[in-house]
């Protein structure tokens, strides 16, 4: 069985920032990737980021998924990457059980490990929701930015939050025709800059309406949206049916924690942080000793605070096994005031009372 | 209005240009409005006209006096948010961000859209910048009517 100090589930920006700090620190690691690329959401993404310099803004996802992977070449010595490969089991002896591409199964044992798995999508219940043609925002991404294949050629975005409306941008800049872009709530989820910028291209984003059912035989051919009051129920009367080809649900995410139950962490259920979270304390280590959270896996965020937050564990994971970075309490110091100011402003409130509920405490 | 549709009020809008006398130079005109944790504005601009400040939720405020209207931040902006608006006589000239392709030729008439995504009148394509630096997302000179001063933000090709 293959021993390694620091192993690192989950090869996004969370995970990857984490390997070069440990790195920096001394602590060789394995960073373990079920898709055949690292970079996690990065490598999808084709827009400008926000943030300001120290998370890469204004440079695309894709490329700071390069940035972060060519960082962790520098320590080639330092981190290794097994990619599809999926951590399966999770085990109290801090054995974890991978499957790799061909099938085949191994286990491997480590010291530390660095739980960065991210977030799936959140389904929405509606009548006819598995007709061919429905998908989830994430699969759109793949399949256009990855893969080069559209969706479809007229479609409507459920969900007004970022990911709805980049991704609706991105399906126009495709040559795809979003018809509408729908929003339950009675405010746009995400930022007014992206709002606006589908606007201008003569997108309608349409408040207080969501999707009732879709129709078709093999494929989904139209959809049946209906308007909301304010107490999110159906106005009568307001049924309408719009013709696609494809549906895209953008309706959020939820943290992929089920390693973390399984190794028996202490998880909570906190709605602002998208779901089932595991218990941490300020260090971000769980409930069990030395298994170490970071990024959406804790808290659906941002790549930002994702990237940030990989430096900040890799540093605290480095100090618990002995080998304090040379700059330790400087960039302790820095990420964490990183990352108050990134969660500074109104989007930020949810994740600071996320984490306040969660640590049931005042630090947050 | 800017919470449910994307298309801000109008005295927000004019609350981001400069009266017009100042505008017989380019100068940029920053349409974000909500704090959102971004700077690049800021961080971009080489004649620090921009200032967003420590805490990066902060909208961004333009100093008209340094601003030279270069466009740098246009095409720096994650958020497309920005445009450099400036009159001459009849006329008015505006640099935008555009990410669609094929990119415009210039001479080429194109419509002038709104902030609803509506067509205005048309355009005329002055000048077309994609620089390696931009990474992708060019810079494009416009003239338009002065009428649409405060209503213009984009283009479309006729096709
Ligand atoms: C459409 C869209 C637009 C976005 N736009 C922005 C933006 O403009 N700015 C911004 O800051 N953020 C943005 N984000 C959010 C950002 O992408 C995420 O917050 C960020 O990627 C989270 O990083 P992470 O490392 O926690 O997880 P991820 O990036 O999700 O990485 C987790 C990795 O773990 C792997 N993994 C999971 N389970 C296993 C397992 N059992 N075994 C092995 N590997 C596993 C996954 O394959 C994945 O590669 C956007 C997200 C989306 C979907
Ligand atoms: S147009 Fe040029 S000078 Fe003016 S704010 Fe933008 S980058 Fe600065
Ligand atoms: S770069 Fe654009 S989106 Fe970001 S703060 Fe400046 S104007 Fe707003």
């Amino acid at each position: 069985m293959q021993h390694v100090d620091l192993l690192i589930i989950g090869g996004g920006p969370s995970g990857l920032s984490a390997a070069k700090m440990a790195a920096e620190s001394g602590v060789k690691s394995l960073v373990i990737e079920r898709n055949s690329k690292i970079g996690g959401q990065l490598v999808k993404q084709t827009h400008m980021f926000f943030g300001s310099e120290k998370q890469y803004a204004k440079t695309r996802g894709i490329n700071i998924a390069e940035i972060l992977i060519q960082d962790c070449m520098e320590h080639k010595d330092m981190i290794s990457f097994m990619t599809e490969t999926t951590v399966v089991g999770l085990y109290p002896d801090y054995v974890v059980t991978v499957m790799d591409r061909n099938h085949q199964y191994s286990k491997i044992k480590a010291k530390t490990i660095l739980i960065a798995t991210g977030a799936s999508e959140k389904v929405l219940a509606f009548e006819n929701n598995d007709l061919p043609g429905i998908y989830g925002a994430g699969a759109v991404q793949t399949l256009m930015n990855v893969h080069g294949v559209l969706p479809g050629q007229d479609v409507v975005m459920v969900g007004s939050g970022n990911i709805g409306l980049i991704v609706s941008y991105q399906l126009m800049q495709a040559g795809v025709n979003v018809k509408r872009v729908i929003e339950a709530s009675s405010v746009i989820g995400g930022y007014k800059v992206h709002a606006s910028k589908l606007k201008r291209l003569g997108v309608d984003i349409q408040t207080q309406t969501t999707i009732k059912r879709a129709n078709g035989k093999e494929a989904v051919s139209s959809i049946i949206v209906q308007r909301l009051d304010d107490d999110w129920t159906f106005v009568p009367g307001t049924e309408e049916e719009i013709s696609v080809d494809a549906v895209c649900v953008s309706v959020g995410l939820s943290p992929l924690s089920n390693l973390l139950s399984m190794m028996g962490c202490e998880m909570k259920y906190v709605s602002a942080l998208g779901g089932h979270v595991p218990v941490i304390d300020q260090s971000h280590e769980t409930s069990v000793d030395n298994i170490f959270v970071a990024g959406d896996v804790c808290g659906v965020e941002e790549a930002s605070s994702a990237i940030v937050e990989g430096y900040y564990v890799g540093l605290i994971i480095g100090n618990k096994l002995g080998k304090p970075h040379p700059h330790y309490e400087h960039l302790i110091q820095d990420f964490s005031q990183q990352l108050d100011n990134l969660r500074s402003g109104p989007f930020g409130e949810k994740t600071r009372t996320g984490l306040k509920e969660l640590r049931g405490d005042q630090h947050a | 209005m800017l919470n449910k549709t994307g298309v801000p009020e109008k005295s927000l809008i004019l609350s981001r240009f400069p009266d017009n006398v100042n505008l017989g130079k380019p100068k940029a005109i920053t349409e974000c409005y909500e704090p959102i944790p971004c700077n690049p504005c800021e961080t971009s601009c080489p004649f620090d006209a921009i200032t967003v400040g420590k805490d990066i939720n902060t909208p961004p405020k333009v100093d008209f006096d340094q601003c030279t209207g270069c466009g740098i931040c246009v095409y720096s902006c994650p958020g497309l948010a920005i445009i450099v608006a400036q009159i001459k006589e009849d006329q008015a000239f505006f640099k935008i961000a555009y990410e669609f392709s094929p990119l415009p030729e210039v001479g080429e008439t194109v419509h002038a859209i709104n902030r609803e995504g509506n067509i205005l009148g048309t355009a005329r394509i002055e000048k077309v910048t994609l620089r390696k630096k931009q990474d992708k997302t060019a810079l494009i000179d416009v003239s338009t009517s002065k009428d649409f001063l405060h209503e213009f933000v984009t283009i479309r090709r006729m096709s």
